[in-house]
């Protein structure tokens, strides 16, 4: 079967963000940029599919500035089989990425699409379960399983009381969680041999979508600050200190 | 129009979460509906009539919604919530797996885990792993919001007398089903609820360490956390990770045990009210953030911290 993955060009995840003096957005000049790292999960995920024998293509596909092309050699370097770039230097908001993926969806045809939960830098978490509404396709969000079986997948999901596993018809959506497993690493001959695999680019308007905002970024701000507080010199000392002091205990 | 709020729920309790979530709402400021969905839930939806500020409890008991899948809640809010100007949940791993196919159906945009309202169009919410905090305004004619429960300060859970309506079920696409579930059981308090959380960390060593932990946190009604680091090394379940990528939690007292500090930790707990860390390494930047540091060997200060307490 086909397997789509969506990946994201976002910060390293090592950078520390700043943000600008102005307090207009976070200030991303000269920095590191890195494929989001639940993306990179997404990818290793639909190899292993295909390890297994599970998935015969995968079709890498990101949405941004051509310089994202990077983000998709990455994959292709990880086992990807083809990309696609739809290009836009707009400000894209989730509903229009899960426009212009669903439009992919529908040209593509894949049997399993495969999405990071959430990228790193605007930590919104919608996508997928955006991409789920608009195709009809069921979803298992924050995966730590997905065991593909016949016209079924059932996904294992990180719930906030423990682990929970939804069957899903086919074709279905996954999100990713971080124990779902381990990236590995590009080793240089594929990242030589991923140059040569193809990339094709469209823009939003070769998919029939059209990139719309509705949300207004009017400022951004560090956020408060803690200072460090005191050292006790020993368990007595802590105890004290959270009695009489701090009055927690 | 008026906001509509899908109650956090397991059908047999309200969760509090919910209570937070209506704080958001009355903050926003309009009539409070809370839809609670689900099978034998009649009681959570008592307990969401009595919370305060509530105009109207909408109760959907179907066994499609029995485990509130996000394909078929996804489908239900949509529906429900065509006559508001505001649709909220709380960001539980339940709100955030449904509610932006509802965003998606309605054809708006979403703004995920708000922390504050600045106005019936504007909030606030972290972004960058909580290194910035950004402020949103959308022109959206549906807001479509998931509330973290730190942000705002419960209302009342008694006092109100809200009417309860029954509501329709919409239909069921048949397109996922629920497999399994292994819940952690547990009679101590839950993380996101607890006014005192003692977590571990990768100084833990192993699993079977954390007793000393549970032992503790018995004695003092505490609730019992890991980082990122505990959780990867397989010590314990995820259920119990704290962090950016887990749970957010705000206790009065925060106790961090063998814990480094890494940024995605610190984005999960530093709204605590009060942080102690407990940590051999005294370069651990655990340090920069904690109101009370004891630089110490946990399998010494533990022990002689159970004994004094």
């Amino acid at each position: 079967m086909k397997v789509l993955v969506a990946v994201k060009r976002v910060i390293d995840y090592n950078v520390k963000v700043r943000v600008k003096a102005d307090n207009s957005d976070v200030d991303l000049t000269n920095v590191k940029m890195a494929m989001n790292p639940f993306c990179e999960i997404a990818v290793e995920e639909a190899v292993r599919l295909k390890e297994k024998g599970v998935a015969t293509e995968i079709v890498v596909v990101s949405i941004g500035p051509k310089v994202a092309q990077e983000q998709i050699r990455t994959a292709l370097a990880l086992g990807a089989d083809r990309g696609i770039l739809i290009e836009t230097d707009e400000k894209l908001e989730s509903l229009s990425v899960a426009k212009a993926l669903k439009a992919v969806v529908e040209k593509e045809q894949p049997q399993l699409v495969i999405l990071g939960k959430q990228s790193i830098d605007n930590d919104n978490n919608q996508t997928g379960q955006m991409l789920g509404a608009l195709t009809g396709m069921p979803q298992g969000t924050f995966a730590s399983e997905v065991a593909v079986d016949g016209d079924k997948v059932n996904v294992t999901r990180e719930i906030d009381g423990g682990l929970r596993t939804v069957g899903l018809t086919l074709p279905a959506i996954v999100t990713t969680d971080l124990r779902l497993n381990e990236p590995r690493y590009a080793s240089l001959p594929n990242i030589m041999k991923a140059k040569r695999k193809p990339l094709e680019v469209v823009s939003p308007a070769d998919l029939g979508v059209e990139i719309k905002s509705t949300q207004t970024l009017v400022k951004v701000e560090p956020p408060a600050q803690r200072s460090a507080g005191i050292k006790v010199g020993s368990v007595d000392e802590l105890v004290e200190k959270l009695k009489t002091e701090a009055k927690v205990l | 129009m008026g906001i509509l709020v899908v109650a956090e729920h397991d059908n047999a309790t309200l969760k509090g979460a919910t209570l937070n979530t209506i704080a958001a709402a009355k903050a926003i400021g309009g009539d409070i509906d809370v839809l609670v969905a689900g099978q034998g839930c009649q009681a959570a939806a008592d307990a969401a009539a009595k919370a305060e500020g509530v105009s109207k409890v909408i109760l959907i008991d179907d066994a499609a919604y029995a485990q509130q899948l996000g394909e078929q809640m996804g489908d239900l809010v949509a529906e429900l919530g065509k006559g508001y100007s505001h649709i909220l949940a709380a960001a539980t791993t339940t709100g955030k797996d449904f509610l932006p196919r509802t965003a998606a159906l309605l054809d708006v945009n979403m703004i995920s885990e708000i922390v504050k309202v600045e106005s019936a169009d504007t909030f606030a919410r972290p972004i960058y792993a909580g290194n910035a905090i950004a402020t949103v305004q959308s022109s959206d004619a549906i807001k479509v919001i998931t509330v973290r429960a730190t942000g705002f300060d419960p209302v009342a859970a008694e006092g109100g007398s809200a009417s309860i309506e029954n509501g329709s079920a919409v239909a069921d696409k048949g397109i996922s089903s629920f497999v399994g579930e292994e819940l952690a059981k547990s009679d101590r308090p839950e993380l996101t609820a607890a006014d005192i959380i003692i977590s571990g960390g990768r100084g833990m060593q192993n699993g079977d360490n954390f007793e000393m932990l549970y032992k503790l946190a018995d004695k003092i009604g505490a609730g019992v956390g890991a980082s990122r680091a505990a959780v990867d090394a397989g010590f314990v379940p995820n259920d119990m990770q704290v962090g950016q990528t887990g749970k957010i939690v705000a206790p009065n007292l925060y106790v961090a045990v063998g814990i480094s500090g890494a940024i995605q930790h610190l984005a999960g707990m530093k709204d605590s009210k009060v942080i102690v860390a407990i940590n051999k390494d005294e370069e651990a930047p655990i340090f920069q953030v904690a109101d009370y540091g004891l630089v110490a060997d946990l399998f010494e200060a533990i022990p002689e911290l159970d004994s004094k307490l």
